[in-house]
């Protein structure tokens, strides 16, 4: 594409190539003479695969003489992670799931070609038993999301920055520059009711006001990309499929507070993401759309690329900004915030990804759209990442607002191998478990605190009942205490205290008194820690407490764990089932089973060390842990 | 010899990279991943090395390093196992699969087997959690893993 110098260029591009978007935007009516084929190409598929799988159809497409009416190519991640990797083919609207290198040739011969669907690769809806359903927007994973974050994720190439201005990229930050004073632009975001999607929740039109009325000509826009809770993957996936959107939502905040330079805190494990958000910049930078007098407006806008290195505490504002100097991220205490004094001492915003892209379509669809979604006092949309046991695993848009029942059972399509719920957990580390229930509770900023947990950056954990929710607090202090920057006592020597008490009680020494102990010294650490890190450390010890206090008491009263996962407090038996084969016997390390051949065989408990070796062999699955 | 005078080579090619940056302090993350990147791991000389030619105190560049778990200061094995245990996989069972490869490398996690062949390690969460639990050995991924598939993983890698 030739270089864009002005407004009317940038205009004049989006016509010539708004075309591009047409077999996806209309549903096929009457003979379809042209056909596209988008294959999701986000980290979850192409792990399994779909990069082969893409070449494997352009290679059948080719083979079949059809390069001139059919074309294919990779979009970002669909959201349906479970059933990935996953092609869509437009304009028929046909979405096909868990679609295989060697599934390619099919769907040409008898799809593209002869205008058969390949039923077999259909999803089957398991709902309805059987029913097979060819178009996304009749699944139920489907029905009740709003995609305005992850709009174009599955619907362009996210490496092509022409598919980007097709489907309206860029006209965002056209229309600030050419109409809009950046003060304009403030009260657009702040009328729009955006708030941070990165955990907190303050209102981003706020903190782009704050740092506005800075003085100096130095100021910086900070991207957090550094998504570090486990089970997190909605900024990964925003990155990879709409790497753009981040670059024009960045670009529309440095305007907005006055600042020509921006960076992304991105983490190193994300390669991928990486990769498209350096292609996007290159292409921008080539277009001008980003450097000197973008659009002939007279504003400048960088941006660099900065790699976190694994450390789960740089999420923190101000410990990303001490590692982007090159330091050790260490957090520092607020005031001042970042907003005043940041980056290398100046005014400084932090968002994460989603914030940011969402910022574009709020300035092309205006402010009143995006307020109209949500619930009271949490505005638009949220994206969250579905695992855990839950049978749709993946990354699904809501409106805020939504129930917890709906996200789950309806979205989700309930919990896996027909178990039973048992809690979800919400915000990662620094959030805390919400019990089974609660499950009518709307899901927003305010209820999520009121509930002990908190929003998170979005990830959603589901348990069932083989989870011990001991355990689970003891996995989450595990993490914090490990990623503990050591900056401050609490966190740094609390958090291990925390640590060794769950320890006791999972392994049997722990008494009611370590109970009272434990919510005590939980509690000091949320009054005072250093950094957000540390404050909420302890949030899924005390949710736990709070809702499964019976569990706890279990555990050390009893002696038992009800979920049978804490190995020091099982035994092993034998049952009935037992055809005294011993295989058992021969395996024991400690020889401690005893039984005759043909005859029903049993453990001597005091001896036994729990290693699991015979349960393992056991050929017809007689021996269980009570 | 081959050694010294790959590592020869390695030290010009580090020291041309950190002639391009002009604030020096805070490129100190981006070298120390290139350095990484040729040597494989940061040893005691490299670090000096970097400390030197940047003129930062060695402390400050080694206290960089044991911040963040990326860096290693010991050498790491040929094949690089790492397996997720993040929420989701640690909820599906990623614990059970780390210690089966535990037991059959003899080696625990964080460790590098004496060979110089395995490393073992577990990192939070790569973001495939639709394919939970998770197994990334060097760059490929082993989605959906289990004890039981800890011994073919490691035939295939061997091979």
């Amino acid at each position: 594409m030739q270089k864009l110098s002005t407004y009317k260029d940038l205009a004049d591009a989006y016509a010539r190539l708004k075309p591009l978007m047409r077999l996806r935007e209309e549903s096929a009516q009457g003979e379809i003479t042209k056909r596209e084929l988008l294959v999701c190409g986000g980290t979850g598929c192409q792990s399994s695969r779909s990069q082969e799988l893409l070449n494997n159809l352009t290679a059948a497409i080719k083979g079949a003489g059809l390069e001139d009416t059919v074309t294919a190519h990779i979009t970002g991640c669909f959201g349906f992670c479970e059933k990935g990797p996953i092609v869509k083919v437009f304009p028929d609207d046909v979405f096909y799931v868990e679609v295989q290198p060697d599934d390619a040739k099919e769907i040409v011969e008898e799809h593209l070609k002869k205008n058969n669907l390949v039923s077999r690769l259909l999803y089957h809806d398991p709902a309805h038993a059987g029913r097979t359903l060819a178009r996304q927007h009749d699944m139920d994973f489907y029905k009740k999301q709003e995609r305005i974050a992850l709009l174009h994720c599955g619907l362009i190439n996210p490496e092509l920055i022409d598919e980007y201005i097709a489907a309206e990229g860029y006209l965002g930050l056209a229309q600030c520059l050419e109409k809009m004073t950046p003060a304009d632009v403030v009260a657009e975001i702040k009328a729009s009711g955006l708030r941070g999607r990165g955990g907190g929740g303050f209102p981003t039109g706020i903190k782009w006001e704050v740092a506005a009325a800075q003085p100096g000509p130095v100021k910086y826009v900070v991207c957090n990309a550094d998504e570090g809770d486990p089970g997190a993957f909605m900024d990964r996936s925003i990155l990879e499929g709409d790497p753009h959107g981040i670059v024009e939502g960045m670009a529309i905040a440095g305007y907005a507070i006055g600042a020509t330079h921006g960076y992304v805190y991105i983490r190193a494990e994300y390669p991928l993401a990486i990769a498209r958000l350096q292609r996007a910049v290159d292409q921008a930078k080539e277009v001008g759309l980003l450097g000197k007098n973008i659009l002939g407006s007279g504003f400048d806008f960088d941006l660099e690329l900065k790699y976190g290195a694994g450390a789960f505490v740089c999420g923190e504002e101000t410990a990303l900004l001490r590692s982007i100097e090159g330091g050790r991220g260490e957090p520092t205490s607020k005031p001042p915030f970042p907003a005043q004094k940041g980056l290398w001492g100046k005014p400084t915003i932090i968002n994460n990804v989603e914030t940011l892209v969402n910022v574009p379509k709020i300035l092309n669809r205006g402010a009143k759209w995006y307020y109209s979604f949500g619930s009271e006092k949490s505005k638009g949309t949220k994206v969250f990442a579905l695992a855990g046991k839950i049978n749709n695993v993946g990354l699904v848009e809501v409106p805020l607002g939504i129930s917890l029942h709906e996200i789950i059972y309806e979205i989700g399509g309930g919990i896996k191998d027909g178990k039973q719920f048992k809690a979800v957990q919400t915000g990662g580390p620094s959030g805390g478990c919400i019990p089974a229930s609660q499950i009518d509770a709307k899901i927003d900023y305010e209820a999520l605190t009121a509930m002990g947990s908190m929003m998170g950056s979005g990830g959603m954990i589901v348990m069932d009942e083989d989870n011990c929710m001991v355990d689970i607090a003891k996995f989450y202090l595990d993490f914090t205490m490990e990623e503990s920057c050591g900056k401050c006592t609490p966190c740094r020597v609390g958090n291990k205290r925390l640590y060794e008490m769950l320890t006791d009680i999972t392994e049997g020494r722990g008494t009611m008194e370590t109970l009272d102990k434990l919510q005590n010294l939980a509690q000091v650490i949320k009054d005072t820690a250093l950094c957000g890190l540390g404050q909420t450390a302890p949030n899924p010890v005390l949710s736990t407490l709070k809702h499964f206090h019976d569990e706890y008491v279990a555990h050390v009263k009893d002696r038992r764990c009800p979920a049978g996962v804490c190995t020091a407090l099982l035994d092993y038996f034998i049952t009935d089932a037992c055809i005294g084969c011993g295989l058992c016997k021969r395996d024991c390390p400690v020889s401690c089973i005893t039984g005759e051949k043909r005859e029903h065989h049993s453990i001597d408990t005091t001896r036994c060390i729990k290693c699991g070796a015979c349960a393992n062999k056991c050929p017809v699955k007689a021996i269980v842990r009570k | 010899m081959a050694e010294t005078q790959m590592s020869a080579d390695g030290l010009k090619s580090l020291a041309r990279y950190m002639d391009q940056f002009e604030d020096k302090e805070s490129a100190i993350i981006k070298v120390l991943y290139e350095a990484q990147h040729i040597f494989g791991y940061l040893s005691n000389d490299v670090m000096l090395f970097i400390a030197e030619k940047m003129d930062i105190p060695a402390a400050k560049i080694f206290g960089v390093v044991s911040f963040y778990s990326y860096f290693t200061t010991t050498p790491r094995g040929r094949c690089q196992i790492k397996a997720c245990m993040g929420t989701a996989c640690f909820v599906r069972g990623s614990e059970k699969v780390v210690s089966e490869f535990e037991k059959q490398l003899n080696i625990k996690r964080g460790q590098t087997s004496d060979d110089l062949k395995y490393s073992l390690d577990v990192l939070r969460c790569v973001g495939a959690c639709g394919l939970a639990p998770v197994i990334v050995v060097n760059d490929k991924v082993y989605g959906k893993a289990t004890a039981a598939d800890v011994s073919k993983i490691i035939n295939e890698i061997q091979g």
